[in-house]
């Protein structure tokens, strides 16, 4: 009697444990979806692979050109086959002469113009659009040969933009901040609710087989009959006191979580993704032409502030390139009104909060989108991140300082491992300190 | 049958209560409560109005919660960015400070196209890199709403086409003189466009003249300021010159005063200063010796100083008046002719014949060469009284045809303005290139806004054989021209000023990459020749200065009440009226603010009944003023002191009828101007406050600050310092013996100030400095009469009491003595290792960092004020209002153009906040990031504080302390038991910020 008024209870209990599992699991889906982006966490940037592999040019020489490459050429060109805007320069330099590059790189519409065959070659064959002229020296325009050729030597899988695999600094946090302690908890809710799905589901197969067995028994005691022909009387349950409280603690823990969830998520804009006056894409230009994002954000390695690229920096390209599309028009329309473009800000830190990317992304090595999240997917920017100062102090208490080859760290490490065993964070050069951000 | 139905209102009416009962008639019920305010009216409006306010309650707590979402806000790019423009990165720019008063190179620091500070320049060899206070807060005017916006011709704003046109056809039909009135200018370039300009008319005039004059001085040196250099001196002498604070150029002169009252235990000598003076100037509160002298008694101590000087150097001696203080005019003359070569005389007076004194003892004791530097005469002064009067009275004989006012505001500042104001009416054309409608700029016809000098190009000839050039650090705001480029115009010239300038510096710096460099630097060595005086006025004769020291000396004599008529450290002679910064830096040694008052002595006081704050009327040239009185201890018996530069009408918001104008009170003798006279005064029977921030006098015998005697340094320097011992059971013990709290371990930095008593002269530049590189908001006069001054660094001032507890307990104590000495004390968070503070915040909104820094947190903080309390030093200040954006307090934070003043990295802090000295935390984490990412460690002097790096004495040091080669630890260890000590040592607090003992020079 009381094992089956039990499951009769269980069995009401259990849709509420299902809709509370099902919830809890969606809940922690964000932070899941968080870590694998953090893994994935796109370098836009080929990583200099085959620098080694350069053929006689010194490795200062190729890190300048690809230094200049990346600041002035990867926006139209890449170092493989594929062609972004312009042609793919792998193995250029064994295509042509030395000088011709240096003619065409200088002023390509004067090369074109004086008749040169392959000159008027290549324009046709690029839809007859002209690249900007460079004011480069010989050696720089040397540097970025060098580069290439270094880039064309290593095999192609390398010089491929790679999708992360080496791990740098930054690119951990993500992980460590949220996805893996995540993933473990959803994996084991996943795992308890199918089991207890089949512990129930084989209780009443087990209960439908004795009754069954009662049923063709023919003679049964009286016990016996009460319990076949005894139905699960929900007015019972109604009535029951016990279920009743435990019903009503759930329905209040509920609600309070959710009301304080709510209220701790007021200015806070995670997801925030607002219309912008032009429909810029980060997913064309950062993700499927792989522009450095230091190309257009030219003060994010300098500067507290990662700028807003102005009007003449979307310029250098699109003078020649879309110059009718609607959007692009609107960028016209605004150097000729000499009215600057008024985007939307997307991510807006309380003033009391002083931030610094220069601190983070030059000196600290963070990756833009372990805060920015997967930003070359991303057709309008979402403010990724919650900018919480708890989201930043978690961050500052995981991340490991960025101290190799920073002079300036040199003595601190030294200290921090002869007095302690642990990894040398953020937090342990006074990173979670209030006057870091707070002045 | 139907029964009948009771209805009752409640338990009491069921049960007929006799309270019931009586409550049944009376109508208007007395348990409701009823209009709580007015008592009277109980109209049945009273209830309304609270639910209305209960529903304007619920509505907007509603609207809130609705509104959640932020709002949309923009980030606006450039749209073509400057290439030089890095959004968050400073750019510096060198440029020169001389708003026709103080000679300083500054550097600007601009972020995003706007200046936001100003520092010295430490390329020049003339100022290093220290500043005033004026240059410092200088960067405000900038941003003054009161500024013209653009040209205004008959009252009427128009554009510069049409005020060109206008003005070039009147001035070509004028008939009569065309006079440019303008104070010293020093700016090759700027005479040259003068000279063009004055060359189109048949008569032509420029006429010079400054408001707190030096003709006198000119006179007597062949029309030059001498090249006075007080690091060669061993011995001043002062007569009343404020040398320090505002005379002629402080920022030159605090530097090289200071060399040789810095002392070491290597090197244990100090010059010796005395100073006779009226009123208790910041100079003389530095003296060693200092003298109270009636003004009228200048000419007899300059005298008995000749005769002295003379008979010792084989000189002729003259008739002199007798005077009081014989004894210690023989000991300074004694000292001076001791030190021959090294000694100095220098006077404000501006009475020829004391001027004429002064120049011939620095000659006979040597100093021509030596302690003035002959090759090096400066120009900062060309003022002549004689020509503003000849002009004034021109104008009033309607012989000047044409009148430009340059940087010049005769209607305010001189003491003929009534005249002035006449003589203008007879005058044909009047232009002014005043940057707002001032005094004179409201009498004449057209008024062609000049820039500010952060706007524009311009050089400047200081010095013979200095130069150096301001640059524009921002376009213009308003659509204001500069007076040169106004002048070419109507020249008729189509070169702009710039070209002009880069003329007059082909020759000196060479090419495009000399003038790179110059543009760059600041300042470069050379010399124009276009400040030397062209016709001097001939020098007076010792015998004639000597007839009319004697005939002065007895028509001032006796016990007249003399007026003295002084400038102030921070306003000046009227230009930086409009400046809330200036107008709240509290006086070094009145530490009064936002006003002028009547300085009189203690003595005086007490014999005409006037208690501080009476307001007193003061007479003279039958013109009178009123203002409050306020006692000041060391001032000359039977004298008043009052500062110009307050009282105007036409200054603008912060500015206007702030204090009384005492121009009129000069006294006119001759071709000369008096800033002295004989007054009268009468108690006027009101009252007026004035707003000081210190009224302690004295520090009643604790140990605060400490000073010792040279002689006693120079026996044991280990003696000079008292440390507080605690008593244990193991016998007195160092406080740091006995500690309830844990010492912190500092591995990275540890952020250290040190203090040198011996080199703050008290000027104040420091706490603007700090102000406008923090934020930190003006409060207005009522709120600093409240005590609530948002500074976080004071300069405390003391007098040394001659009284101890012993002789009448403390209110004796707080009387400071006839001449007291003085020291002032620069009082900041001293950045506790053990902060009381920190213990007794309830919500740890301030802490200690890993670098030793107390850092306080706004946002974490709720105001309970428990850290203000616990603080021994006073230092935190608490937010009571809203001081940005609220109409009360309307500085600069009231309005757009005043807020770009503000610095961007710093929180503007918001009303129930608590605040205080960061350390310049947000320079400190510049600083390393700088390090960081050039992957070093930060250099000795990088990271400075704004305070040191204003000062224009060092006397503030900053570094790491754990930096064995920075500066502070080398003082610090150099210091250690002898000179350095904290303040409240006994209470155990352990700050981070040591002071030195003052060492005083006394005779």
């Amino acid at each position: 009697m009381i094992s089956c008024k039990k499951r009769a209870k269980y069995t009401f209990l259990l849709p509420f444990l299902f809709i509370f599992f099902v919830f809890s699991s969606a809940f922690a889906q964000a932070p899941e979806e968080a870590g694998a982006v953090g893994k994935a966490g796109v370098t836009p940037a080929p990583a200099a692979a085959g620098a080694g592999a350069g053929g006689g040019a010194d490795a200062g020489v190729i890190d300048n050109g690809m230094t200049l490459f990346k600041n002035n050429c990867v926006q139209c060109h890449s170092v493989g086959e594929d062609v972004v805007v312009g042609p793919g320069l792998r193995d250029v330099h064994k295509r042509r002469s030395e000088a011709w590059l240096l003619k065409w790189i200088k002023n390509s519409s004067a090369l074109i113009q004086s008749g040169d065959k392959d000159a008027v070659a290549v324009f046709n064959k690029f839809a007859k659009q002209q690249m900007p002229s460079f004011a480069f020296s010989d050696e720089e325009i040397g540097s970025i040969i060098a580069y290439i050729k270094s880039e064309s030597a290593a095999p192609a899988t390398a010089a491929a933009p790679s999708a992360g695999p080496e791990t740098k600094p930054g690119e951990k946090v993500g992980e460590n901040a949220v996805g893996n302690v995540g993933g473990t908890v959803d994996l084991l809710l996943i795992v308890l609710v199918v089991v207890l799905i089949v512990l129930v589901i084989t209780l009443l197969i087990i209960a439908s087989v004795l009754k069954n067995y009662l049923k063709g028994k023919g003679d049964l005691t009286g016990a016996e009959q009460e319990m076949l022909e005894r139905r699960t009387n929900f007015a019972n349950i109604y009535k029951s006191k016990a279920v009743r409280i435990i019903v009503g603690l759930i329905f209040v823990v509920v609600l309070v979580d959710i009301s304080i969830d709510k209220v701790m998520g007021i200015g806070i804009h995670q997801g925030y993704a607002p219309r912008q006056p032009i429909a810029f894409s980060h997913k064309l230009h950062a993700g499927d032409h792989q522009i450095n994002c230091n190309y257009c954000h030219t003060s994010v390695y300098k500067s507290s502030s990662a700028n807003i690229p102005s009007a003449n920096i979307c310029m250098n390209c699109h003078s020649q390139i879309k110059k009718e599309s609607p959007e692009i028009q609107k960028i016209y329309r605004a150097i000729e009104n000499n009215k600057p473009i008024e985007w939307v800000r997307v991510h807006n830190l309380p003033d009391l909060a002083y931030f610094n990317h220069s601190q983070h992304t030059k000196v600290g090595g963070v990756e833009c989108q372990t805060c920015h999240g997967p930003i070359e997917t991303m057709e309008v920017v979402a403010q990724y991140s919650p900018l919480t100062m708890g989201w930043c102090i978690d961050c500052h208490r995981n991340t490991p300082l960025n101290t190799e080859g920073n002079a300036y760290y040199d003595n601190l490490v030294k200290l921090h491992e002869k007095q302690s065993k642990g990894a040398f964070i953020v937090a342990s050069n006074g990173g979670t300190e209030c006057s870091k951000c707070h002045y | 049958m139907q029964e009948t139905i009771k209805y009752w209102r409640g338990v009491e009416e069921l049960n007929n209560t006799p309270e019931f009962q009586k409550n049944a008639h009376n109508e208007f019920p007395e348990f409701l409560p009823v209009s709580e305010a007015n008592g009277g009216d109980t109209s049945s409006q009273v209830a309304p109005r609270r639910d209305f306010l209960k529903l304007l309650g619920f509505g907007v707590a509603a609207a809130t919660l609705a509104s959640c979402e932020a709002p949309v806000r923009k980030a606006i790019p450039y749209l073509n960015k400057p290439e030089e423009v890095e959004p968050g990165v400073p750019n510096w720019y060198a440029s020169t400070y001389f708003m026709g008063d103080i000679y300083n190179p500054i550097l600007v620091k601009t972020r995003e196209g706007r200046p936001i500070k100003v520092e010295g320049n430490t390329l020049s060899p003339i100022t290093g890199g220290g500043t005033h206070s004026r240059s410092q807060a200088s960067l405000l005017t900038l941003y003054d709403n009161n500024r013209l916006k653009g040209p205004v011709a008959k009252g009427k704003a128009t554009t510069w086409q049409a005020i060109d046109q206008e003005i070039r056809t009147r001035l070509t039909g004028v008939q009569g003189r065309v006079v440019l009135v303008s104070n010293t200018i020093i700016s090759p370039s700027t005479k040259a466009v003068i000279r063009d300009f004055g060359a189109q008319f048949p008569a032509f005039e420029h006429v010079t003249y400054d408001a707190n004059s030096a003709s006198a001085l000119l006179r007597a040196n062949g029309g030059l300021v001498p090249g006075y250099d007080f690091s060669k001196a061993r011995v001043i002498v002062s007569i009343g010159a404020d040398f320090l604070g505002s005379w002629i150029s402080p920022v030159e002169y605090s530097r090289q005063y200071i060399t040789n009252r810095k002392v070491t235990a290597d090197k244990p000598t100090m010059s010796r200063h005395y100073q006779f003076e009226t009123f208790m100037s910041m100079t003389g509160a530095n003296a060693d010796v200092r003298v109270p002298v009636k003004p009228s008694e200048y000419g007899a101590v300059v005298a008995a100083l000749y005769n002295r000087i003379a008979g010792g150097t084989g000189g002729a001696a003259i008739q002199a008046p007798s005077t009081r203080v014989t004894k210690q005019i023989d000991a300074a003359a004694k000292e001076l002719l001791a030190s021959r070569g090294a000694a100095l005389v220098v006077s404000d007076s501006n009475d020829p014949a004391v001027q004429t004194l002064v120049t011939a003892i620095n000659g006979a004791l040597g100093a021509n060469g030596t302690t003035i530097n002959t090759a090096a005469p400066s120009y900062v002064r060309q003022g002549d009284d004689s020509r503003m009067l000849r002009l004034i009275n021109d104008m009033n004989a309607g012989a000047v045809g044409a009148v430009i006012f340059y940087g010049a505001n005769p209607v305010y500042d001189h003491p003929l303005s009534a005249q002035v104001v006449n003589g203008l009416k007879k005058v044909g054309v009047k232009i002014s290139f005043a940057d707002r409608v001032d005094e004179t700029a409201a009498l004449v016809d057209y008024v062609c806004p000049d820039n500010h000098f952060l706007e524009s190009w311009n050089d400047y000839e200081p010095k013979r054989g200095f130069l150096s050039l301001a640059q524009p650090t921002i376009t213009n705001i308003f659509n204001t021209r500069q007076a040169q480029d106004s002048l070419l115009k109507w020249t008729g010239s189509t070169s702009d000023f710039y070209t002009v300038i880069q003329r007059t510096w082909s020759g000196i710096v060479g090419g495009a990459a000399g003038w790179d460099k110059v543009a760059h630097d600041g300042v470069a060595t050379g010399t124009t020749g276009a400040n030397e005086p062209t016709a001097p006025v001939a020098p007076m004769t010792l015998a004639a200065a000597a007839v009319s020291i004697n005939k002065g000396g007895r028509a001032a004599g006796g016990n007249n009440l003399e007026l003295e008529i002084y400038e102030k450290v921070a306003i000046g002679a009227g230009q930086h009226t409009n400046n809330p910064w200036l107008q709240e830096m509290s006086d070094p040694t009145t530490k009064a603010t936002w006003d002028n008052y009547a300085a009189i002595s203690t003595a005086t006081a007490k014999r005409l009944e006037i208690e501080q704050n009476d307001v007193i009327r003061v007479t003279a040239n039958g013109k009178s003023i009123e203002l409050p009185a306020l006692i000041q201890p060391g001032q000359a018996v039977d004298t008043i002191a009052i500062a110009i530069g307050y009282g105007r009408t036409h200054a603008g918001q912060a500015g206007n009828n702030v204090g009384a104008n005492v121009y009129p009170l000069v006294s006119v003798t001759g071709d000369s101007l008096q800033f002295a006279n004989t007054v009268s005064i009468t108690k006027v029977g009101a009252d007026k406050p004035i707003a000081q921030t210190q009224t302690h006098h004295t520090v009643m015998g604790r140990i605060v600050v400490q000073e010792n005697t040279l002689a006693n340094y120079q026996k044991d320097p280990k003696s000079v310092t008292e440390y507080i011992k605690i008593a244990t059971p193991d016998g007195p013990q160092k406080p740091q013996k006995i500690s309830l709290w844990q010492d912190y371990e500092y591995k990275n930095h540890h952020w250290g100030m040190v203090i040198d008593l011996n080199s703050c002269i008290g000027c104040g530049t420091c706490t603007i400095s700090c102000q406008v590189e923090n934020n930190v908001p003006v409060v207005g006069k009522q709120e600093v009469l409240n005590r609530r001054e948002m500074h976080w660094l004071r300069i405390d001032r003391y007098y040394s009491s001659d009284s101890t507890r012993e002789d009448g307990g403390f209110e004796k104590m707080e009387n400071p003595s006839e001449n007291p000495s003085v020291i002032f004390q620069p009082m900041l968070c001293q950045h506790c290792n053990h902060a009381p503070c920190e213990t007794v915040c309830p919500v740890a909104a301030t802490m200690h960092s890993t670098e030793g820094i107390n850092q306080m947190v706004y946002n974490r903080c709720v105001g309970t004020r428990y850290c203000a309390n616990n603080c021994p030093y006073k230092v935190r200040r608490f937010n009571w209002f809203n001081y940005a954006n609220n109409e009360k307090f309307d500085y600069q934070m009231n309005n757009d153009l005043g807020k770009m003043v503000l610095n961007p990295d710093v929180t503007v802090r918001s009303r129930g906040v608590m605040e205080k000295c960061s350390f310049c935390v947000q320079r400190i984490q510049y600083g390393k990031l700088e390090a960081k990412k050039e992957s070093r460690r930060p250099v000795d002097g990088e990271i400075v504080t704004a305070c040191a790096q204003a000062c224009p004495t060092n006397a503030i040091i900053f570094g790491d302390m754990l930096d064995p080669n920075s500066q502070v630890s080398q003082i610090l260890n150099r210091e250690k038991g002898e000179r350095a000590f904290h303040v409240l040592e006994e209470l155990n607090t352990q700050p981070n910020v040591t002071y030195l003992t003052k060492i005083r020079n006394q005779a």
